[in-house]
């Protein structure tokens, strides 16, 4: 059957190419209505031009970019995944785990309570325009998802201080978490004190793709062609470190900035795939282990696949987000959740052989 | 070397990458909606809304969705209610829009089924995350936040300027008139009752300057959050517990638990059973500050009746639930 690990590694692209280009015209027909009810309105004669021109709208201007936004999301978060898991040699980090999603959250949430929420703070309600104004309008025009990701880059360099480097991996990990829960305090102090961000909080920590547009769509697509090739070409670093850190050393690779590099590339990814889509769980965690379950390849390809592979993960949990209850829809940030969590807890009881259950 | 799998699947990402790019083309190269121009000249309505953004439509909008139930309820008091083709899965009153269609809630609103019904204009809350999407996509959007009686009254003017409802005035001045009649309700004996209401069991309470808060005021009663707290400040229970309120107020979905929390059970609205405990419509009707805030100051007259009656009969110890207790 099938016979080197190259060729099984080949295959198992060749599969997840074909499943995302199924997925994405699956994309443009699942909704709050199916396609065969907007196809006489696309292609039927005589049809209204106001109604022709909504059911284009429809299907290209939201549907299309919402379905290439959740494979481009979930291409960063399984290159990111891939990265960390590489990085840390640790199967279970997760791209999140260097503050990122929390630095996310505090910049949202602080965007939120500078644009608007400023109001709720003094008790006056007309407050609001005035906070608007007063925050100063790049703020503004920066909006969420700059704020975002400038949160995340912000966590991120502070682990990295607290951790004094990258050198020492557990150092990094400690770090991150401890990063990630000071930085969600900060969150709960912003949004108490300003409750009136708190509704659109909630909405961004659900995680959702209905709001991608084209522009997140091609920003994340860019983003991730740069991150992919920059990860490809620091992969040597992964399979070095993946011999222990003393052989890294040994294979004369300059450690220090070429970890610092991906760590950039791990923050790039995770805080745009962050802003665009909100807090989506698992995505990158799970990714990384579906491909070396099937395939041990060395880290160059693992991210490629990786990265596939959390595409076709989130645009099917997109799909699937959007179909299961329609015509309302999920979050799909709660449905990666679910299947995310049910995944690593199948993972750790099969680690642990037959009848283990920790 | 023959190339490797990473080497093709770079090809094949930038093919994808391309046609997406080609796609998002097209999709910018489709002939515009045709504008219906020239129709009847009806005026343009041009507002600014609590974004302090300036919206203009070409016309008074025939076809509207409202993500929030309060502006929902207020287009409808405004007799415009026909003119609603979507609300949000928390608009319930009146009646007739249960039976529009829904397209999420204010948190996870539908995009496309909001495109869908191709609405004139969609109002929803300041904080809802759909606006600047919605935008994107041509669909005119207004954005208003209520807090006060004050927003109450300006949110009804701006609708009725969006809907180009002359007399939207008379309709506010209707709900307070009702709400002063609900104060002249209230017996001399309820005044100065001093009164805890909560949101939810955070504890969120309704301060002083929350329309709720400012409702229990125009009915002569105190509320035990001041001003300073903000309209909706999470609390200590502990404040509660020092202040002990008179009578205490709370929906029926977050008075499980209430007479259990540490310290509550010795106070005296908990002691003596001074507590309105409100239905859910009841409580749906007191929190969304919209045009049934004169339903809602009725039914916190009738709270602070019921202690007062109760008050009188059992010369000040009655152990007696209110009329209006409703468990």
């Amino acid at each position: 059957m099938i016979g080197t690990v190259a060729q099984r590694g080949r295959w198992l692209a060749g599969l997840l190419l074909l499943a995302s280009a199924l997925l994405v015209p699956l994309g443009t027909g699942v909704g709050s209505v199916g396609l065969e009810n907007l196809w006489p309105a696309l292609w039927g004669d005589g049809t209204d031009p106001a109604a022709r021109a909504m059911a284009w709208q429809i299907v290209w201007d939201i549907r299309l970019p919402r379905t290439l936004g959740a494979w481009c999301a979930g291409a960063l978060l399984g290159l990111a995944g891939a990265v960390a898991q590489g990085l840390f040699r640790n199967p279970l980090a997760d791209p999140y785990l260097l503050g990122s999603a929390s630095g996310a959250s505090l910049g949202v949430a602080t965007a939120l309570a500078l644009m608007g929420g400023g109001a709720g703070m003094v008790g006056s309600a007309g407050g609001s325009a005035a906070a608007m104004v007063f925050s100063g309008h790049w703020l503004v025009r920066l909006g969420l998802t700059g704020a975002a990701f400038a949160g995340a880059v912000l966590a991120v360099l502070l682990t990295l201080a607290l951790a004094r480097g990258v050198q020492h991996t557990l150092r990094l990990l400690l770090a991150g978490v401890i990063v990630g829960v000071v930085l969600g305090a900060f969150t709960s102090l912003i949004l108490l004190l300003s409750p009136d961000s708190l509704q659109a909080m909630q909405a961004f920590l659900l995680g959702s793709t209905g709001f991608v547009g084209w522009t997140s769509c091609v920003l994340m697509a860019g983003v991730w062609l740069l991150c992919v090739v920059a990860a490809w070409a620091l992969s040597r670093v992964l399979d070095g470190l993946a011999l222990g850190e003393a052989t890294a050393h040994s294979l004369g690779l300059p450690l220090a900035p070429l970890r610092a590099a991906l760590v950039a590339v791990l923050a790039l990814a995770t805080g745009t795939a962050v802003a665009q889509t909100g807090l989506i769980a698992f995505v990158g965690l799970a990714a990384p282990h579906l491909v070396r379950a099937v395939v041990k390849v060395p880290h160059g390809r693992l991210m490629g696949l990786a990265s596939l592979m959390g595409a076709v993960l989130l645009a099917g949990a997109d799909l699937l987000a959007r179909g299961l209850i329609a015509p309302q829809e999920l979050p799909v940030g709660v449905l990666t959740a679910v299947l995310g969590g049910g995944y690593l807890l199948w993972l750790m009881h099969r680690r642990t052989g037959p009848g283990g259950v920790l | 070397m023959k190339p490797t799998p990473v080497r093709r699947i770079l090809w094949v990402i930038a093919i994808v990458v391309a046609l997406g790019l080609l796609m998002a083309a097209l999709a910018r190269a489709q002939p515009a909606p045709a504008v219906a121009a020239e129709r009847a000249p009806q005026p343009a309505v041009q507002l600014t809304d609590d974004r302090g953004r300036v919206v203009t439509l070409p016309r008074p909008p025939q076809r509207i969705v409202s993500l929030l139930p309060s502006l929902t309820e207020t287009v409808c008091a405004l007799d415009q209610c026909h003119r609603l083709v979507g609300v949000d899965r928390y608009s319930n009153w009146p009646e007739t829009v249960t039976r529009l269609p829904q397209v999420g809630g204010g948190l996870d609103p539908n995009i496309e089924a909001i495109v869908a019904l191709r609405p004139d204009v969609v109002l929803m809350a300041t904080s809802s995350r759909a606006s600047a999407r919605l935008e994107s996509l041509g669909v005119a959007v207004v954005a208003l936040e209520t807090k006060s009686h004050a927003d109450v009254q300006r949110v009804m003017g701006k609708l009725g300027q969006v809907l180009a409802v002359p007399d939207a005035q008379r309709v506010w001045r209707n709900i307070d008139a009702a709400v002063e009649a609900a104060a002249q309700s209230v017996p001399p004996a309820a005044r100065g009752v001093r009164v805890y209401f909560e949101v939810n069991r955070g504890p969120y309470g309704a301060g002083a300057s929350s329309f709720i808060g400012e409702t229990l005021t125009r009915l002569g009663a105190r509320n035990i959050l001041p001003a300073s707290l903000g309209p909706f400040p999470k609390l200590n229970p502990e404040f509660v517990v020092r202040a002990d309120p008179d009578l205490i107020m709370v929906g029926a979905r977050s008075v499980e638990g209430l007479t259990e929390r540490p310290g509550w059970s010795n106070m005296r609205a908990v002691r003596e059973q001074w507590l309105c405990v409100f239905p859910p419509e009841e409580a749906d009707v007191l929190v969304r500050p919209g045009p049934r805030m004169a339903e809602g100051a009725r039914i916190m007259a009738r709270c602070l009746a019921s202690k007062a009656a109760g008050n009188a009969g059992s010369a000040g110890n009655a152990a007696k639930a209110p009329a209006a207790v409703r468990p």
